[in-house]
């Protein structure tokens, strides 16, 4: 960098540029280029992140109808959240499917990663290929298709459940009762982001010093052990952000069931989710001060959720990191 | 270079490799990923197979039948004789999307790595921040800002707002951060203005990058549904999530040509990852393992 603010020349030996403006000239452009670069990125965010988010505290204080009749309602919006009960649905559902995605979702990344890590392994691409496809088919292609997986006497899930144990019901209706309608949903986005995380967690493994296996081999720590002592550190960043980007991800969870459910929260509201309450109430019905006010809760959430993670795994860590 | 490493080594004479134990310790491995793989594609599998069955075929034969059959592609073009429009439209935003997004985060990634200004700090919790706030929070008074600039209902109301990817901003100045000064001041000294720099000079050497970003960026604009669905109220602008979610109402019963409908629906995507396959992995975890 050093090189042409103490005047540069061209590789003849001239100088490239003589006299001293338009040196200054270009100083001030290289000065300047930054921020133009990231002006986009300023402009942009502050036209329609920055406002709309300092806007979307003021709406939430308002009735609306449609985009222009407002009506302050102070912290009424607020207080109708959490007293009504479809929205406490709509968080013990979205809630349960987070957990039970999270972590049956995240150990078998983890496993299948670690299958597919070892060094004798042929063939490591065709596999990651295998393993990583279904992330390419969107959340509302992943809901038809999975309808009609689902279908009764005749999808291929309750066929295939049925072959393996013959006593499961061919009629059992995965989307039409009430208590089938989370573990379908939890099936359908274990195959969407199992491989996905695995990716992750492969590139982690791969990035471990393979010397301190050697060296803990060495100190005779079996399998288990070394798993404890050289996998887990040795991918504890990688592990949390997955863990983090996945619970944020769950917590949105919208199009899945939307779709998988026709355009409905499914028997008994078992497929409502946070944000398909905020749709429906925010967009359908036209609230859009309700709507500001399911969002905001929901970040408040999110936020809440993901600190809480950071700050535990990074305790269990240690002094490490 | 693990790899290279290992293939340097001596081979440990007696080779371990052949005890039972560790042959069946491996046969097990393969048998576990094989069999996870296979689960894996059956949905994917039957998809095509739903979709070139005869739609009477459909629950007679677990995957292919005896025929194939166009019926429920024909099905598809009598029902649903917008749905060219749609996979014409869904091409046309998503690629408008790729082409701003790449330009302007490819530009603040370069900015972020090679130069040192004020406020770049600032800059960068600007861009956590965007991260970790959910979009539905701005939704609300983003549409109602959208309806003022008469934005909504046109596409420009989905690509104006999302023409700058803070995580592509990210992965470029994660791919760029390497890029010796060096070789900026050549080019500076042979003239070049910061812009020229950053075009003749630093894209290029970024090629892997920016296939690995066209295809997250075409991926993730091509998949969005909700505000699509909450901003385009005319059918004849229809992105393919917003006409499948749709179809799943109209025509329930209509499985084949639901799936003929999916199948064509993922097909392009499938198509570019399949090209760009080693980038794409290459540059989803760039950011998380070096960050």
């Amino acid at each position: 960098m050093t090189t042409f603010r103490s005047g540069w020349r061209r590789a003849d030996g001239s100088a490239a540029l003589s006299g001293s403006a338009t040196r200054g000239t270009f100083r001030f452009q290289w000065r300047l280029a930054p921020y133009l670069f990231v002006s986009p990125f300023l402009i942009l965010f502050a036209v329609f992140g920055l406002y709309p988010l300092v806007k979307s505290i003021v709406l939430s204080l308002y009735a609306t109808n449609g985009p222009r009749d407002h009506v302050f309602v102070g912290l009424s919006n607020y207080r109708f959240l959490f007293t009504d009960p479809d929205f406490g649905v709509a968080v013990r559902n979205t809630a349960l499917y987070t957990f039970w995605t999270v972590f049956l979702q995240l150990p078998l990344s983890l496993g299948l990663a670690i299958l597919l890590s070892q060094k004798w392994l042929k063939g490591r691409s065709w596999f990651r290929l295998a393993f990583f496809s279904p992330q390419l088919v969107g959340q509302v292609f992943v809901g038809v298709i999975f309808m009609v997986l689902y279908v009764p006497q005749y999808g291929l899930v309750n066929h295939a459940i049925h072959t393996v144990h013959a006593g499961f019901p061919l009629d059992t209706k995965w989307l039409g009762d009430a208590r089938l309608v989370m573990p379908a949903l939890v099936l359908a986005s274990l195959w969407m982001y199992v491989g996905f995380n695995m990716i992750y967690f492969l590139a982690a493994l791969q990035a471990v010093d393979r010397q301190l296996y050697e060296a803990a081999m060495v100190d005779g720590a079996n399998g288990w052990q070394q798993f404890l002592a050289v996998t887990l550190p040795g991918i504890k960043p990688v592990a949390v952000y997955v863990l983090v980007m996945a619970t944020i991800g769950s917590l949105q969870l919208f199009e899945l069931p939307y779709t998988m459910l026709q355009q409905s929260a499914g028997p008994d509201k078992s497929g409502l989710t946070i944000v398909m309450y905020l749709y429906q109430n925010g967009f359908i019905s036209g609230d859009l001060g309700y709507a500001s006010a399911v969002g905001w809760t929901l970040a408040l959430g999110i936020l809440i959720v993901s600190l809480v993670q950071m700050r535990v795994t990074g305790a269990w860590g240690g002094a490490k990191t | 270079m693990i790899q290279e490493i290992e293939a340097l080594r001596p081979r440990r004479r007696g080779s371990a490799g052949r005890r039972p134990a560790v042959i069946a310790g491996r046969l097990a491995t393969l048998l576990a990923l094989t069999a996870f793989s296979a689960l894996t594609l059956v949905p994917l599998v039957w998809l095509v197979a739903a979709a070139l069955k005869r739609p009477d075929d459909l629950f007679h034969y677990t995957f292919f039948g005896p025929r194939l059959s166009g019926q429920n592609f024909t099905d598809l073009a009598t029902k649903v004789p917008e749905f060219g429009r749609y996979v014409l439209n869904s091409l046309f935003i998503s690629s408008s999307i790729v082409v701003v997004q790449l330009f302007f985060s490819s530009l603040a990634g370069f900015a972020l790595a090679k130069y040192d200004f004020k406020g770049k700090s600032l800059v960068m919790i600007l861009m956590l921040a965007t991260i970790l706030l959910p979009g539905q929070v701005t939704m609300a008074p983003l549409y109602e800002l959208l309806c003022r600039m008469r934005f909504v209902d046109s596409y420009l109301g989905l690509i104006v707002p999302g023409a700058v990817s803070v995580f592509g901003i990210f992965l470029f100045r994660q791919a760029m951060l390497p890029i010796p000064d060096d070789l900026l001041d050549a080019a500076r000294i042979d003239g070049c203005s910061e812009f020229r720099t950053y075009l003749n000079i630093v894209m290029p050497v970024s090629r892997p990058m920016i296939g690995a970003f066209c295809l997250i960026s075409f991926l993730g604009s091509w998949n969005s549904f909700l505000w699509p669905q909450i901003l385009l109220h005319n059918s004849m602008r229809f992105t393919l999530p917003i006409a499948l979610n749709q179809m799943v109402g109209m025509y329930q019963q209509s499985y084949g040509m639901l799936m003929a409908g999916t199948l064509l629906s993922i097909l392009p995507v499938m198509a570019l990852f399949l090209l760009l396959q080693k980038e794409f992995v290459a540059g989803l975890t760039t950011g998380a393992v070096k960050g």
